[in-house]
């Protein structure tokens, strides 16, 4: 991948990342900067590498740091979020109309 | 033809698909009536992405991988599904500073920097949420201090991108310098201001991933980082705005610190007029409309489930319930939705302030419960008063006031407030669970 790819990519997802988030409910602020906390998680993959191309004891130490923190990273963004996001339900999901059904 | 079934090129073909299950996450993630398929989504791509990587050419250590995966991962899921709901802004920052710290460790240099910052800011903000650290550490020249740390640290990341000085000893240095200034930016900041430091942590590791990205060739992590870089900055913002501050207030004035000295404003006049809950079931049952204010005071109490049973109450004998938020009840804005949420409050009853604001005045109750400084309305007419100009619920134009608190005391900011000492607002004194309970009895008494 070229220098001047990386940059249209780079320019491209950061408008992505404005215009998705852009219109979101102050009830979701939360689960959402979970979410995006759990996104970039995908440094798990970098730090993959890294560790795979280790190979002095010191590289290989680090490496497996960065392994750790970077699956915590991701495992612990996605299972707070996923949570969050359970609970939230519209009182036509709860069914019945038996709650809150009236206004 | 063989090229094209290359294992770079199936891992090219899956980083594709992981960055569109993210975008796609996100943007589900951005209505309520989607969110719960988002996380889903994103994290269908991020096992893609994962499971690739394993086909990465030139892979070795194989075992360590798996190791540092299996660990870190068994740790996190079961943190993650074991934190208290109230907690989650903490766990939030630790997670936060977990992908930072790997972000660090991958050992490119922007990237690196930024990482470390994160990594250890990530961690103060946590240590001072879960009320490991107490206090605030100011002293004079500190932002001089932490520019010149910065410097250092730049000074050092360009010697070794460079080539011109990549020993150990400069290495270290970057690193050192860096992880000195997450701490010392976030040491003065006070606990009430953490999210949006947070938040802002949680974008400036999106770049340092982005910026491994870049190092590593690597278009899912530029995309994911991007996304996360720029959607995190705007949410900061937001965070920010809703409690009436710039982000440059927040990270260099020291405000947000409830050790909360007693702050200047005009002297307020009138009396705090006492009800007890039997009066007060009696007020919500024959109203037509009550409008409930929770702050995280409530949830300090853990009247949630409590509240909302005395709302099911009400609405059963056809009373109108709405419930208000302000953007910054709870921790950090949309904190207290998903306590409300966890309470089974379904989210079509929840207003935002604008939706909410003009429909106090046909309310025959408001009901205040654990909220403070977001319903006092010198914010909106002292100017002398250091939250004047802070958007604030109207809660004191509702034709009956009702206020649930602990004690008689100043809210977290130390700011007398103003409503309670209303003519049509009424005093509610007690434990914010109980309270709830006696309500509860008293509407079924009627």
């Amino acid at each position: 991948m070229t220098g001047i790819i990386a940059l249209y990519i780079f320019m491209l997802a950061a408008f992505t990342g404005y215009e998705v988030i852009a219109k979101v409910p102050v009830i979701l602020h939360t689960p959402l900067m979970s979410g995006s906390n759990f996104v970039h998680g995908i440094v798990l993959v970098g730090a993959m590498v890294a560790l795979g191309s280790a190979t002095s004891p010191l590289e290989k130490v680090i490496g497996f740091i960065g392994v750790l923190l970077a699956a915590g990273n991701a495992v612990g963004g996605y299972a707070v979020t996923e949570r969050m996001l359970e609970m939230f339900k519209s009182s036509r999901s709860q069914g019945a109309g038996k709650r809150g059904g009236r206004h | 033809m063989g090229e094209y079934f290359s294992a770079t090129a199936l891992i090219q073909a899956s980083y594709l698909v992981t960055a569109f299950l993210f975008v796609m996450g996100l943007k589900r993630m951005s209505s309520p009536v989607t969110a719960r398929s988002g996380i889903l989504w994103a994290g269908a791509g991020m096992l893609v992405a994962t499971l690739a990587t394993f086909f990465y050419p030139g892979m070795s250590n194989y075992p360590l991988i798996l190791i540092a995966v299996a660990i870190g991962a068994a740790i996190a899921w079961i943190s993650g599904k074991r934190v208290a709901m109230t907690d989650i802004p903490q766990m939030i920052a630790l997670y936060n500073g977990m992908g930072g710290g790997a972000a660090a460790a991958t050992l490119a240099v922007l990237g690196g920097i930024i990482g470390a910052v994160s990594f250890s800011g990530s961690l103060i903000a946590f240590g001072k949420l879960q009320g490991l650290i107490r206090k605030s550490l100011r002293f004079r020249g500190q932002q001089f201090l932490n520019l010149l740390v910065l410097a250092l640290a730049l000074v050092l990341g360009a010697l070794i991108a460079t080539g011109s000085n990549a020993s150990v000893g400069a290495v270290t240095g970057l690193f050192g310098f860096s992880l000195l200034l997450g701490v010392s930016m976030t040491l003065p900041i006070g606990g009430a201001d953490m999210p949006v430091v947070i938040s802002l942590y949680n974008a400036l590791t999106g770049l340092a991933v982005a910026f491994e990205g870049f190092v590593l060739g690597n278009a899912a992590m530029i995309i994911a980082g991007t996304v996360v870089g720029s959607a995190g900055t705007l949410l900061t913002q937001l965070m920010a705005r809703a409690m009436n501050r710039s982000l440059g207030n927040v990270l260099f004035s020291g405000f947000g610190d409830s050790g909360g000295a007693v702050v200047a404003g005009a002297a307020v006049s009138g009396s705090l007029k006492p009800i007890d809950a039997a009066d007060a079931g009696v007020m919500m049952a024959f109203a037509q409309k009550v409008i409930v204010v929770p702050g995280y005071g409530m949830a300090v109490a853990q009247a949630q489930h409590k509240v909302w049973e005395l709302c099911q109450l009400l609405i059963d004998r056809g009373v109108i319930v709405r419930f208000a938020i302000h953007p910054v009840a709870g921790r950090m804005p949309g904190h207290m939705n998903v306590l409300l949420a966890e309470a089974g409050v379904p989210y079509d009853l929840i207003a935002d302030l604008e939706e909410i604001n003009s429909e106090f005045e046909t309310a025959d109750v408001a009901l205040i419960i654990g909220a403070n400084d977001v319903v006092n309305p010198v914010a909106r007419n002292d100017r002398s008063s250091p939250i004047y100009g802070m958007p604030i619920l109207n809660a004191d134009k509702a034709k009956n006031v009702i206020v649930i608190k602990r004690g008689q005391g100043a809210g977290f900011s130390g700011i007398e407030n103003a409503l309670f000492y209303l003519d049509n607002t009424r005093m509610l004194y007690g434990d914010g669970q109980a309270v709830a309970a006696q309500l509860i009895a008293a509407v079924k008494s009627v």
